[in-house]
């Protein structure tokens, strides 16, 4: 299972030192994530598709990935526009669409996007493995961290189990298919995944008892920041007070 | 510490997992310090679970277990067995937790108070010692099999151990990584158990075979 799809690559955005990466994409996306109107998810969305040039990554490998964002957008557009109060638009049957109504859920949409494009090209172009460091260098609760970190380094590895669970029944020629055999079959896979993790959790667990753990995370490596990396904080901070701005007085 | 003092003494252990399992009834062991032996036995035979009962991570129902000359009973006894005795897991993705291989290698020390640097030096060290240079900042999980299982040792090593319990180190290891594990032991380990069913390396590593069989330790 590959993970760190984003990571691999040698541009600006992927040599940028992690902690200055979560520095600046929390208030950028809060940021956005809290506007009300259109215009600042607008420039939002366009600040994170060049961010997207930038770190040089294919439309190919984003678009599998915005049409599932989307789907759920889609959602959005069919219910919002006719359950929001305000100016009539068009109707359909008995429904009527608001002004107000379709431009809530342009602004939601152009957020979604945003925000997506923007955890793709600032957090997904580091390995999950800095992101972690970084966190624990933040001061962020080892516990979260150790959270965060063993659900990314486990997760293959029951990916893996699931596969090979999956191999074992399709060389006995299991075919899904809609019938109380498949559910029953499914329903195994699922338990036995759910068992294995157990055990393996307790497996883990042992062996860190062995060698002493007392529950820290150490680490070795540290960052060093970089001119770069300044500049970069310094842009993101001001790109996004302008988005802010934009956003409070193009409302009135 | 003399050659010849018993590092491990067992004597009537008893031991049923809580589904009802029986595994051990009046099992006796001991192991002399630098003393080479290799453990086998059936599937099933319970010798996983003797490497867990003499890391206090599972206890006893019944009997002793004496380790380094002082019986141990509670958490606080093993704690100081952990520090003494390595034990290598079968699976390496059970052992290997940590990012980078120089942070898996660094956790043990760290946890035993070593400062930063010392550690940074041990795992220099361990890594030469098993021919890992270069794979200090690799991350853990993209390792391939033969590798984990090299740095799951290394891990170990880094505690110095006086004594390794290793359960099935080579089990689907290629010649070559097998050979540089025989090798690391014979340099660097003086008292060790190994749980295998491989007799090839089982006649290059140990001196004694025993057999775990209906709880008892036959001497092959």
């Amino acid at each position: 299972m590959h993970l760190e799809e984003f990571a691999e690559g040698s541009s600006f955005l992927h040599g940028l030192d992690p902690r200055v990466k979560f520095v600046t994409f929390v208030p950028y996306v809060f940021t956005i994530a809290l506007m009300h109107a259109t215009n600042g998810p607008l420039t939002g969305l366009l600040i994170s598709t060049l961010m997207i040039i930038f770190a040089g990554i294919g439309f190919r490998k984003l678009f599998s990935r915005l049409v599932i964002i989307n789907t759920f957008v889609f959602v959005l557009w069919v219910f919002l526009p006719f359950s929001s109060p305000g100016q009539p638009v068009f109707s359909i049957f008995s429904l009527t669409a608001t002004r107000e109504g379709i431009l809530y859920a342009l602004s939601i949409t152009l957020k979604a996007n945003a925000i997506f494009l923007a955890t793709i090209a600032i957090l997904g172009t580091s390995g999950v493995t800095s992101l972690a460091h970084a966190l624990v260098h933040l001061k962020i609760p080892d516990k979260l961290v150790h959270l965060f970190f063993f659900f990314y380094r486990y997760i293959s590895v029951l990916h893996e189990e699931y596969r090979s669970l999956k191999n074992a029944m399709a060389i006995r020629s299991f075919r899904p298919g809609t019938n109380i055999h498949t559910y029953r079959t499914y329903g195994y896979l699922v338990g036995m995944l759910v068992v294995r993790s157990y055990e393996r959790s307790q497996r883990i667990y042992k062996a860190m008892l062995c060698r002493g753990s007392n529950g820290k995370f150490h680490i070795m490596s540290h960052f060093r920041l970089k001119k770069g990396d300044l500049l970069f904080g310094l842009s993101m901070f001001v790109i996004t007070f302008m988005i802010w701005f934009i956003d409070r007085y193009s409302l009135s | 510490m003399n050659q010849g003092e018993t590092v491990i003494d067992i004597k009537n252990l008893g031991f049923s997992y809580p589904y009802g399992k029986k595994v051990f009834e009046g099992l006796n062991f001991s192991l002399k310090r630098g003393e080479m032996v290799g453990l086998t036995g059936a599937n099933g035979a319970g010798k996983t679970t003797l490497f867990h009962l003499i890391m206090g991570l599972l206890k006893p129902d019944a009997g002793e277990i004496e380790i380094f000359g002082k019986a141990r009973r509670e958490e606080k006894d093993f704690m100081e067995v952990r520090r003494r005795v390595g034990l290598v897991f079968q699976d390496s993705d059970d052992q290997l937790f940590c990012p980078t291989v120089e942070e898996d290698i660094a956790f043990g020390p760290l946890n035993l108070g070593k400062s930063q640097e010392e550690a940074e030096t041990i795992v220099r060290e361990t890594c030469e010692r098993l021919g890992l240079e270069g794979f200090e900042r690799k991350v853990t999980h993209r390792l391939s099999g033969g590798e984990k299982r090299l740095v799951a040792l290394a891990t170990v090593a880094a505690m110095n151990p006086e004594c390794f319990l290793l359960d099935e180190p080579v089990a689907g290891l290629d010649e070559a990584t097998t050979d540089r594990f025989l090798r690391y032991l014979k340099e660097y380990g003086e008292t060790y158990v190994i749980i295998t069913h491989d007799h090839e390396f089982l006649k290059n590593a140990v001196d004694k075979v025993y057999m775990l069989k209906d709880s008892k330790i036959i001497s092959l």
